[in-house]
Parts: structure tokens; C-alpha cells; sequence
């Protein structure tokens, strides 16, 4: 554990840290925690695509190298994972989410992300548009780890990390919201990590 | 199609790993119950399962397909156990 999270107020207060950027419950860590509920999955890029699908159908499908030639963010950006710990000042490579779906003709107010391995995560359309979330493939200036989501994942800072899918492969478009992989298992629907949005019912 | 291939990561746990918990909510021994897979149909003791703790809750595959068998969410005194992915779950009545 880093020593930077123990102080001596406590761990709730790390060393120099604005205590307003750090979420009810959560303490700040400086290493980044590798949380998985299931084995890494391994796709080889040439047959890695990003999809938008609606109502069944694929939509519009990025290749990886077509990804790579759209306009990319450096985003330095607070995380907050649900298990406590919040990691600050990250900084990641990405394409913002409204270039990708700015591509496609829709009405949806939700989306969910799918990934390889079946993970799911569902997200009000107004939460990855405007500037908020991204398709990150690039972490502290190396290529996305597959440990921790690559070769691509969702970037949503603003909620809680579980949000952010690892090696998510596109987003639904949805008329109706759809509970993904955790929501189904009693975690909050919605993730504000601000408002402290852990489970169901908070 | 994708070519996606899945693990083995190192370190990975096995049923034994949530022994204790699975005892806790059925009230019996279950790392030697028997469950059988609901999307590939193979069957093997929980112990044999693939177990991820590193996570916002447990979540148990199957070893020989890796979809989900079992999801255990703890919020303090409550716990949200879902079996969908299990076909079959055969395991001794509690013992008194
Ligand atoms: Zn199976």
C-alpha cells in the first residue's frame, strides 16, 4: 500500500491532496488497482473493432487503425472506483465519445457498452456526450495495458469507474435504459461518486 | 468474427476461495457441491470454479468456458447472490 495514503490525518487525507477532489468514503491511492471480474481478454487488433449498434444492427463499426486516425484528447481526469479508492490527476489518450457517436444517426437517450468477455455498463446518453467520457487506448504515455481495459475502454470520470468498461468493444443505443453488469447485481444505476451512488437504493 | 482469446492470468482463484462465503449464505459445505454450467453444460465441483474477489463483488466462471456462473454482491448485513449462469446446483441439505 502507498505510504502517501496513510498520513497523519488519516488515509481519508493523503499528504498535499485538496481534500474537495476525493468523493465521500474514498481514499486516495497512488497506484492503479487492477479489478476484474473475469479472465483478460486477448483480442489481436487486426480483427479488433468499435461498433455502435441500434436497434440490432450494427450502425457504423470502426476498425482499430480507423480509430487511431480520428482526432485524439489528452485527458488528465480524477478517478473514483467503488471499491474506495479515488486516484487523481490520471492521464489517458482518447477519443471523445462525441466524435464516435456524433457518426450516427440516432434518438437514443441511453447507451450501454459491450465488451469482450460479456461486461456490460449502462450510461444516460447526456453523461457520455458533451465532453464527458471517451473510448481511451492510451495511459501515462504507453499503450492501454490489457490489465487494465486495453487495448481500449471507456473513460466516464464523472461516475463511479466500474462505468468505465475495460476492453469495450461499442456501445447499444437505447430508447430505455437497461441495467448492465453490476447494476443487475445491486450496484447503483446511476454511479455518482459525489453522491456517494454505491448500491441500489442510495 | 473476433479472434479473442481469454487468460489464463496468473493467479487466478478457485472455489475454494469463497468457500467461507458460499457456507455463510447456504449453511453447508458447497466447495464440493456440483454445478453444471447453464451456457457450455460442463458440470464440476464449485471448488473447480474460476473465482475473481477483485472486483465490486465476487463473481464465479466456469473453468471450461468462462461465462458466468454466479455473482455475490455483500452491502453490509444483505447479500444479492445470483445463480443464473448455474443450469444445475447440487449440494447436501444444510447440516443442524
Ligand atoms: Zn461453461
Amino acid at each position: 500500500m502507498s505510504p502517501v495514503s496513510r498520513g497523519f490525518h488519516g488515509r481519508h487525507r493523503a499528504r498535499g491532496v485538496d481534500p474537495g477532489r476525493v468523493p465521500p468514503g474514498q481514499y486516495v491511492t497512488t497506484d492503479f488497482p487492477v479489478l476484474s471480474a473475469g479472465p483478460t481478454p486477448r483480442t489481436p487488433l487486426e480483427s479488433w473493432t468499435f461498433s455502435i449498434r441500434q436497434a440490432g444492427e450494427t450502425a457504423k463499426s470502426w476498425s482499430w487503425q480507423q480509430i487511431r486516425e480520428l482526432p485524439s484528447e489528452a485527458v488528465t481526469a480524477d478517478i473514483h472506483c467503488v471499491t474506495k479508492w479515488t486516484k487523481l490527476d490520471t492521464s489517458w489518450q482518447a477519443v471523445s465519445l462525441d466524435v464516435l457517436l456524433g457518426q450516427v444517426q440516432h434518438q437514443a437517450r441511453y447507451v450501454r457498452a459491450f465488451c469482450d468477455g460479456g461486461y456490460t455498463a449502462n450510461l444516460p446518453l447526456a453523461d457520455v456526450t458533451g465532453g464527458r467520457a471517451w473510448l481511451a487506448y492510451g495511459y501515462d504515455g504507453a499503450p492501454l495495458q490489457p490489465e487494465h481495459g486495453g487495448p481500449a475502454r471507456l473513460l466516464v470520470p464523472h461516475l463511479y469507474f466500474w462505468k468505465s468498461a475495460k476492453w469495450v468493444r461499442g456501445l447499444e443505443l437505447l430508447a430505455a435504459d437497461e441495467p448492465g453488469f453490476w447494476e443487475r447485481y445491486g450496484y447503483h444505476n446511476y454511479g455518482d461518486p459525489w453522491r456517494e451512488q454505491r448500491y441500489s437504493g442510495d | 468474427m473476433t479472434q479473442t482469446s481469454y487468460g489464463p492470468d496468473d493467479g487466478t482463484l478457485d472455489g475454494n476461495a469463497i468457500g467461507g462465503l458460499l457456507r455463510e449464505l447456504f449453511g453447508t459445505e458447497m466447495t464440493t457441491a456440483s454445478g453444471t454450467c447453464a451456457t457450455c453444460g460442463y458440470t464440476a465441483q464449485v471448488a473447480q470454479a474460476l473465482v475473481y474477489l477483485d472486483a465490486p463483488g465476487a463473481v464465479m466462471r466456469c473453468r471450461a468456458c468462462a461465462a458466468v456462473l454466479a455473482v455475490i454482491v455483500r452491502r453490509q448485513a444483505t447479500a444479492c447472490v445470483d445463480l443464473e449462469g448455474l443450469a444445475a446446483l447440487d449440494y447436501p441439505p444444510p447440516s443442524s
